[in-house]
Formats: C-alpha cells, structure tokens, sequence
C-alpha cells in the first residue's frame, strides 16, 4: 500500500464521520492546550523570578539570623535575632567586602489623611541603596546625619506612592503615619519592576536606627547585605565572613551557627527549584486531561474498529494483509492526534496570552514546549491506537465478512 | 487450474466439532464455469472460502497453478487472494460511502498498481460486468441491488485474477436481475475465458453452467458436465 492511499484513506475515515472525529480532537487539543498554557505560566513565572533576582545585582551576599543547610525555607529563618550592629561593622574589615548594609525589617501599616496600605518597612543605612542598585525617581536618599541622628524621614517605593496617593504624584513634602507615628517622605524610588514576592517596589524605607528605636524596640538586624568587590572572590569572601562570625559568636562547629550566608547562586537555584516543581505540578495536572484524551482516542479507534468490522473482513479478502490493516488503523489515530496537536497548541498559546493579559501573570512558550506537545500527540496517536489496530489486523476476514 | 486433494476440514469450538468437509478431491481447469449445489450446511462456503485462500483445510491439500496453498501463512495467503482471486459475496459487502469507482479500485491500491492506470483498469472491468457508464461516480449506497452485484463483479475482475468466486451471487436478487448477472458471469466465461466457480442452490441458476458439483454433508455425491444443444 502506497503512502499515499494510506493518506487518502485515512481522511475519507475520518470525515466519514466528522463529529465522532470532532469530538475525539477536542479531548486531545484540551489535553495538549492545557499542557502548553500551563507549561508557560509555569516556565514565566520562573524567568521573571530569575530576572528578579539577578536584578538585585549579581555580586550579593546577604546574611541572615537563624541556621540554614542548603535549603531555603526553614523554620527560624529570620526569626531568631543573632545579628547585632557590631558583626556588620566586623564585617567591613574583611577582605573582598565592598560595601556592607545591615538592615532591619518589619510590616506596619502606614496612614495618611484618606488612604492607608499595609507594607513591609526597612531600615536601612547610607550604603543600602548602592548594594541593591536602587535609584530615586523623586526626591534624595538618606543623608548620613539623617541615619545617625536618627530622623523621622521616609522613603517610599513607587507601588506604596501609587497606593496611597494615585500615580505619578509627587509626595515629597508630605507627612505620612507609620504605626501612629508621622514620618516625612524625602523621595520615592525608581520602580525595578515586577509584582509581588521579592519586589522592592512595594516597600517604604526608613533609617536602620529610627526603625530599631521606634519601629521594632530593639538592636538586632534582620540581615545584612554584602556588596563584594567582583564576582571571583565571592565564595573566599562567604568563607571569610563566616568564619569572622563563628568566632564572634563563639561557635566552634560551622554546623551549629546561628547564621546563614546566601549568595546570588543559591537563591537562583532555590527560586529554580521552587518553580520548576511549580511547572512540573501544572504540566502533570494538563497532563492528566491529555491521557484522558489518548483514552477518547483509543475508545473512538475501538468502536470505529468494531462499526467497520466487515470493511475490514473486505480488505482482507481481496488482499490486504495484516500489516496494511493495521498500518491503515494506526494512521487514522496519529492523524487524529496529530490535527489535535496543532490546534491544541494554538489554544495553548492563546490560552498562555489570554493569562498574561488579564491575569498579570508572566508567560512564555518555549519550542521546547511545543515541540513536546507535537512529540506527545504523536506517541498518544501510537500508543492508543496501537491496541485497537492490532485488534483490527488481527481479524480473522471470514468470521469478520459474517459479522452483523 | 485448480486441485483438491482429500481435503477436510473440521471446524473445533469450545464443545462440539463439526466436519464441514470430508476427504473431498477434484480439478477444476483453466476457463471452466462450475456451480456447486448442495442443501444449506452442507460445506459450500467452507469450501468456497478454501478455494479462494481465506481458508485453509484441517487436513488435505489443495493446490491453485501447481502452488500448494494449504500451508501458506496469513500474509501469504493475502498475497495469493491479491493476485490469484476475484472474489463476489452474497451481500456485495462494497464500501458504502466510496464511489463505485473508488470500489473497484479498491483492490488495486493493495496489489499497489500505478494510480494513472487503476481508473483505466476499473473501468475496464465495470464495463466487462455490464455496468452503466453513468453510475461510475455514484455513491454505491446509492445503486439499486444488480447494480451494487455488478460492481462487486468488476471489483472481483478487476485484478485479473486466475480464478473468480461467487457465493450465492443471486441470493439477494429477484429471478430477473438474477438472470441478467448469470448472463453476465456466462459472457465472461465464454468471452474472456475466465475460470469461474458459483455457489448456489437454485438449479435454474446452475443451469448456466457447465459443470454441477453436488455436496452433501461436506462429501461430494455428484459432479457431472452439461452439455448445451
Ligand atoms: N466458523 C465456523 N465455526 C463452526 N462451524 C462452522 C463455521 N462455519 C461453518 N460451520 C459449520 O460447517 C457446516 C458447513 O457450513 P457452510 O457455511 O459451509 O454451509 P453452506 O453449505 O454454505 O450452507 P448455506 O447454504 O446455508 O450457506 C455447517 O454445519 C456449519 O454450522
Ligand atoms: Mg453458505
């Protein structure tokens, strides 16, 4: 049987009987859509974590209170209070230490006349904004007298000014309450980017002692950020650090310290674990609705096998052999599939766009995505319909040619 | 040319056996037109389906142009109806959403012919089986019962196959139109010297033959020539 007959047939088959067909698509184009569309908001959200991170600038260590091995969410991470001013200012001796900014942070609800949002308050030093390469879109930063004589003075992000007073407006000058006590706003900073988790866009500043004073009523740090001088002496420069705090804090086994030490790698690759378990969740998920798919494709082969039982018988009698029975069978279910695959990733990407739209979600179809789905509807197409055809082959065409 | 030697055959299920055939020899020659009569059970499509390799004997040999076909395997056995046998079945069994032509061709997309020359060759044979021009393009669910007999008669023609077999080709048809394909089948014998063997149980219908095989309880009883005047 020519390649081209088996084409012809196939297609005759399948318009034969157009909504059983129609049907049978729409389970695998659902499957192969969701698949797509999941993948995406799964392999987005992934990137604009990792461009977040690396947008905090690549030559970053930040120490944090509490023990830590390898992972990144732990109970007492943050909670235990063992950073003191004093290890910050250890810290600047060592060597490889560019900049160093200890910072404290708490959330408060912040009021003005007619407008009040809840938001994460840091205290922060002169050095804070150059290590995170945060600039002002309005306004100036802390001056060093203002740190030091410990100023009631704020500076806000661009998402807390769009909350509290529209966008766009200009707030410097103006007095706002933060946990009852009024604070004047000396600059907005310029937006990073992004929404939600790790956004600095969303934060207002103060300085680290008005918040150690008035905000939180102590002297502990909620972590430190380290700016080192170039990316190669980063892990000389964790080590040195962690040693210089194992010893100021008179800790002889590094297993027992009461600190952690994170550099950029980690986050990345902690932040990678996290959402490629989320892709992987989503994807397995859509993937559930394709192999119900492959299932409506196999049930459909099934009973076009048993409705065509004496077509088949014919073919056999006038010469078909088992291999063009089957062959005929298993290409009616690729086909299938594979129509489905097209469509199915083109309702995948509207699907992923439609999200991004209006779901302010980040997404991003890769070819990999698409050229998996394709792979994917071929293998269904083989896989269901493997059984069936061979079902079909095996026929025997007398007992066949009788069937009622 | 066509031999039976002692072939039986002894259909097993579950509880019962049921010989169809027993120990039945004969020779069928190039060009002859055979009927085999019998009364309903007796083996005639047991041994229909043998002579046309759908089937193979329990026991016996049967041989079609000097090839013993009773030892084939599947796919050997389907190149053997691909080349060698034109088969015509009771109920047609056409394809009913293909054209008659698409119908005819049908066997030729299996025996891989050339596309240019499968319509040529289709026609050929729908207009051997006495087939109307105007009918070619027709949906086959579409002809009357002669017309959907003769389609399947071009269709069996098609591949100029050895040997042609029919099972009860006028069961389904009124005495008239029954005439009217024996005399199809009778041109095609005495005109292009094709081999035919019908099955049928109607003597009026075995007349238009030249030789009555007669079975009974799957052993042949009599097989004898008629002579025309
Ligand atoms: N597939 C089968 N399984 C079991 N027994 C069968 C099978 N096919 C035929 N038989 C038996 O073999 C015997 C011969 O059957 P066959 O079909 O050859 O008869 P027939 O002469 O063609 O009859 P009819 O004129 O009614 O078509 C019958 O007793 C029948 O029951
Ligand atoms: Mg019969």
């Amino acid at each position: 049987m020519k390649f081209t007959d088996l084409f012809q047939e196939t297609f005759f088959a399948i318009l034969a009987n157009k909504v059983r067909s129609g049907l049978t698509i729409l389970g695998i184009v659902i499957g192969i859509g969701s698949v797509i569309a999941m993948v995406s908001i799964g392999q987005g959200s992934a990137k604009s974590i990792t461009d977040r991170v690396e947008s905090l600038g690549t030559n970053l260590l930040t120490v944090m209170p509490g023990s830590q091995r390898g992972q990144l969410v732990r109970g007492g991470i943050g909670s235990a209070t063992t950073l003191a001013l004093e290890d910050a200012e250890a810290i600047k001796t060592v060597s490889g230490v560019k900049t160093v900014a200890p910072t404290v942070s708490t959330r408060k609800q912040i009021t003005i006349k007619g407008s009040n949002t809840n938001s994460s308050i840091y205290g922060i030093d002169a050095s804070y904004f150059s290590v995170k390469s945060i600039t002002m879109e309005l306004g100036s930063p802390f001056t060093e007298i203002q740190i030091k004589s410990k100023n009631k003075v704020a500076i806000i992000g661009p998402t807390t000014r769009d909350t509290l007073y529209g966008e766009g407006y200009d707030p410097v000058g103006q007095k706002i309450r933060i946990d009852g006590q009024e604070y004047t706003v000396i600059g907005v900073t310029e937006s990073k980017g992004g929404t939600g988790f790790g956004s600095s866009d969303d934060l207002v500043y103060v300085p680290l002692g008005t918040a150690q004073q008035y905000l939180i009523g102590n002297s502990k740090l909620s972590n430190i950020s380290v700016e080192v001088i170039s990316a190669e002496l980063m892990d000389s420069t964790e080590e040195a650090i962690s040693a210089l705090l194992l010893q100021r804090h008179n800790i002889s086994d590094a297993a027992n310290a009461d600190f952690s030490i994170m550099n950029q790698a980690d986050m990345l690759s902690a932040m990678t674990d996290m959402t490629s378990t989320l892709t992987l969740l989503l994807g397995s998920i859509a993937g559930i609705s394709l192999i119900v798919g492959g299932i409506g494709i196999m049930n459909m082969m099934l009973t076009t096998v048993t409705e065509r039982t004496r077509e088949i018988g014919l073919r056999k009698a006038i010469g078909a052999k088992r291999g063009d029975i089957s062959l005929q069978f298993l290409a009616e279910a690729v086909t299938l599939t594979f129509i489905s695959g097209i469509i199915g990733i083109l309702l995948g990407w509207l699907l992923s766009y439609l999200v991004a739209r209006f779901g302010s979600i980040t997404t991003s179809i890769s070819p990999q995505s698409v050229i998996l789905a394709f792979g994917v509807s071929g293998a269904i197409g083989i896989i269901f319909g493997y059984y069936p055809a061979r079902r079909a082959a095996k026929l025997n065409p007398i007992e066949a040619l009788r069937y009622e | 040319m066509i031999e039976c030697k002692n072939v039986s055959k002894i259909y097993k299920s579950s509880s019962v056996e049921t010989t169809a055939l027993k120990n039945v020899s004969f020779q069928i020659k190039d060009g002859e037109f055979v009927a085999i009569m019998g009364p309903s059970g007796s083996g005639k499509s047991t041994l229909m389906h043998i002579l046309g390799a759908l089937d193979t004997p329990t026991a016996g040999e049967y041989f079609l142009d000097g090839k013993n076909v009773s030892e084939l395997s599947d796919d050997e056995l389907a190149d053997i109806r691909k080349n060698k046998i034109g088969f015509i079945f009771q109920s047609f069994n056409l394809l009913p959403r293909a054209t008659v032509l698409r119908n005819v061709m049908l066997p030729l997309v299996y025996a891989n012919v050339e596309k240019s020359q499968r319509e040529e060759q289709a026609r050929e044979a729908l207009a051997d089986a006495g087939l109307d021009a105007t009918n070619y393009s027709h949906l086959s669910n579409q002809l009357s019962g002669g017309q959907m007999q003769r389609v399947a008669v071009a269709r069996a023609l098609v591949n100029n196959p050895t040997l042609i077999l029919a099972d009860e080709p006028t069961g389904n048809l009124d005495t008239k139109t029954g005439d009217v394909v024996m005399g199809t089948f009778r041109a095609l014998n005495e005109e292009k010297k094709r081999t035919i063997v019908i099955i049928t149980h109607e003597r009026d219908v075995a007349e238009y033959t030249n030789r009555i095989i007669e079975i009974r309880d799957g052993e042949i009883i009599r097989d004898r020539e008629i002579h025309r005047a």
